[in-house]
């Protein structure tokens, strides 16, 4: 009788929790369905083409079925050029974003918290260039950037930039455009943070001796991590990839290419496969482990 | 001026001059003048809004008065930054930082000042509260009455001239309050810092405190001793917000060296001129509940003693160490009476007949024009004071 009764309660507890993961698995369903058709079968096809072969005697564009490793390592020396501007660009975007981002991202979500309409003027202001592709943004600044322009005369009549000097096509206007094009990627999330930071905790600070700036280091800095963080990473990863703004139609040169434009001209205009995706390989690995150490390292899992 | 690198000799006296504090459209502060001697533990009373916490945030410095000085140690720190006050602060939310462990949120005030081995000290300090024990732990692991101890190790920790307690037992538990309260004590009498303790807490502010000032509407109402203030309240909204009171008004009618007799409807209560604040025209006496006796036969006039009476008492409720009767006295209103619980069960039911009689010395005469009787309304009674807390806790949690 004892065990009986210890049995029964035993099936009481567990069958709730197994109804639960099997309604759980039907409603993941669609999204897992999703992710193996549009993410993991692209991923193992472009694994596949990195290994492939030149067919000997083949046209351009001709591969065959291999394991050449050496694509990756022929691939890696022949760019190593483009994957570090690629990412030296991409970090130089990611600070320079930040540091304009994170007064803004503060003055919305600290200072404006009085005022919630202007709060929210001016959040839609951050988000306004989106209502404008990004294409069109790009090819505006290739404009404003360009040889004949009023800022390029007016800094050269300044001689900030010499007589024959240009902006358009150096890493300077790349990692403006970089920059500019990411902004909104990086405030949104600082606000989110700052938005929610406890005054209070900068009372307690200032009240335990610390300046303003010491505040600012110590309390206000660690409290808004999450939102450096997911800012950062939602700069840097699209910026380490992105071809657009190195692009020579945009405001880069052959001189400033980035990796994504190495893969660009390999899929589109060399037709040579196994080294785009072998490029493309490369760079998503780069960007995962850069990414693993540095969340790791920021060390924000209490605060996430 | 908090120095670097080393403590606050002791405790320093704090001084307002004049401070006013006026914010868009409300007026807290106006034209306060208090000293708080160095070594004591002053309790600041009153209702919410009252502008307690306004005035402990001037002493932080965390808000500006618009007018008037403010002088720690003697040395004027209106123009201080909160930074550089030789003032620490338990705050009521504790403000404990999520991100660092309490062992370095006990630290963060000494490494600010480079005080030598920070670390160690901040060991002490949690030794003294208890809770080193959890030193590697978040705040947010903690419970209610762990963080709140950990708050306070914070703030002694720095040895401040002067400690600030914003209400600091608001959110525990009353057994645990009253633990805390006793702890709160000895550590002010082991170091011997100043403490100033906001508090809308009259029981916890007249078991802790040396000197208790009653606040209400910007101002001070009365300040000095517990006992004192108990005793021999000066006004009505002291008389009532620390603790309970009978009140009765009437015009005096004869006055002799040593007492006056005030008319109260028809009915001659004779008040120690030294107790008394007012000595003629239309005063408002008053007497504890707990120093009124029940009669259940007329007692005999007595030159020493006040009888009023006959009444009904319409309410009896028991409350472990006293039950508290109400007796509907015609043409006087209700008087509450407080009796010690001597034999088992009230003495006497509702609806029985009884007179009431207190010792000439234990009244008192408030110094309240009885035409302003009705400046305290509203913050002297219990209910305002619950709804306003309320509206605070809502606005509290719509900022969090």
């Amino acid at each position: 009788m004892a065990f009986a009764a210890f049995a029964s309660t035993d099936a009481a507890v567990t069958k709730p929790a197994r109804r639960a993961s099997t309604v759980a698995l039907v409603l993941l369903l669609p999204g897992i369905l999703y992710m193996v058709l549009f993410f993991l079968t692209p991923l193992i096809s472009l694994v596949i083409t990195s290994f492939q072969a030149e067919l000997p005697g083949g046209d351009i564009g001709d591969y065959i079925p291999g394991l050449q490793w050496q694509n990756y390592v022929d691939s890696a020396s022949e760019y190593l050029p483009h994957i570090l501007r690629a990412f030296g660009y991409a970090l130089a975007a990611t600070v320079f974003a930040l540091v304009i981002s994170y007064p803004i991202a503060y003055f919305i979500g600290v200072k404006a918290r009085r005022w919630p309409l202007l709060q929210s003027l001016m959040l839609t202001l951050v988000i306004a260039p989106f209502f404008i592709s990004f294409l069109l943004r790009t090819l505006a600044w290739k404009q404003i950037l360009s040889d004949e322009s009023p800022v390029v005369l007016a800094l050269k009549a300044v001689a900030i930039l010499p007589a024959d000097g240009h902006l358009t096509g150096t890493p300077f206007a790349v990692i403006f455009g970089l920059t500019y094009n990411f902004i909104p990627f990086m405030t949104l999330p600082l606000y989110t943070t700052l938005e929610r930071l406890d005054i209070r905790f900068l009372e307690a600070g200032n009240d335990l001796y610390a300046s303003p700036a010491t505040t600012f280091l110590k309390v206000t800095v660690p409290l808004s991590m999450p939102g450096i963080i997911s800012g950062t990473l939602l700069t840097f990863i699209p910026a380490a990839g992105d071809y657009i703004n190195a692009s020579r139609d945009f405001l880069g040169s052959s001189k400033t290419a980035m990796l994504g434009n190495a893969i660009e001209a390999n899929f589109l205009t060399l037709q040579n496969y196994p080294v785009a995706a072998a490029l493309s390989i490369i760079l998503m690995a780069v960007i995962l482990i850069l990414v693993g150490v540095y969340v790791r390292r920021s060390g924000t899992e209490d605060l996430l | 001026m908090a120095a670097m690198g080393t403590f606050a000799e002791a405790g320093a006296d704090l001084e307002f001059i004049d401070i006013s504090k006026r914010f868009p459209g409300f007026t807290a502060i106006e034209n306060l003048n208090l000293t708080i001697p160095a070594g004591s533990f002053f309790a600041l009373l009153g209702p919410s809004g009252c502008g307690k916490t306004t005035t402990l945030r001037l002493v932080a410095g965390l808000e500006e008065p618009s007018a008037g000085r403010i002088l720690i140690g003697g040395t004027d720190v209106t123009q201080t930054k909160s930074f550089q006050r030789p003032v620490n602060t338990v705050f009521q939310s504790y403000a404990l930082f999520p991100h660092m462990t309490v062992l370095e949120n006990v630290a963060f005030g000494l490494r600010r000042r480079k005080i030598d081995d920070p670390l160690g000290k901040a060991h002490e300090a949690l030794r003294l509260v208890e809770l080193d024990h959890v030193a590697a732990r978040r705040p947010a692991q903690l419970s209610g009455g762990q963080q709140q101890r950990v708050a306070l190790a914070r703030a002694v920790v720095n040895r401040p001239a002067l400690l600030l307690l914003d209400e600091p037992l608001g959110a525990l538990d009353l057994k645990l309050r009253r633990q805390m309260q006793l702890e709160l004590k000895s550590i002010q009498t082991e170091i011997g810092l100043t403490f100033l303790h906001v508090t809308h807490d009259q029981e916890e502010a007249m078991t802790m405190a040396d000197i208790v000032a009653v606040m209400n509407k910007g101002e001070i109402e009365q300040m000095g001793a517990p006992e004192q203030l108990y005793e021999l309240p000066r006004t009505a909204f002291v008389a009532n917000f620390l603790g309970q009171s009978n009140l009765f008004t009437g015009p005096v009618t004869g006055s002799t060296a040593d007492a006056i007799t005030v008319d109260i409807s028809g009915r001659g209560i004779v008040v120690p001129r030294t107790r008394a604040q007012r000595h003629a025209g239309e005063v408002t006496i008053g007497v504890r509940p707990e120093k009124l006796l029940l009669h259940i036969e007329a007692p005999s006039a007595d030159a020493g003693t006040n009888v009023l009476g006959p009444g009904r008492v319409t309410d009896v409720s028991f409350s472990g160490v006293s039950t508290s009767y109400i007796v509907q006295i015609p043409g006087l209103g209700a008087v509450t009476v407080f009796a010690q619980n001597m034999v088992f069960g009230p003495v006497v039911n509702e609806g029985a007949e009884v007179w009431v009689s207190w010792t000439v010395d234990h009244g008192f005469g408030l110094e309240d024009e009885p035409a302003h009787g009705s400046r305290f309304p509203a913050d002297s009674s219990t209910n305002a004071i619950a709804v306003q807390r309320r509206a605070d806790l809502e606005t509290e949690l719509e900022g969090a």
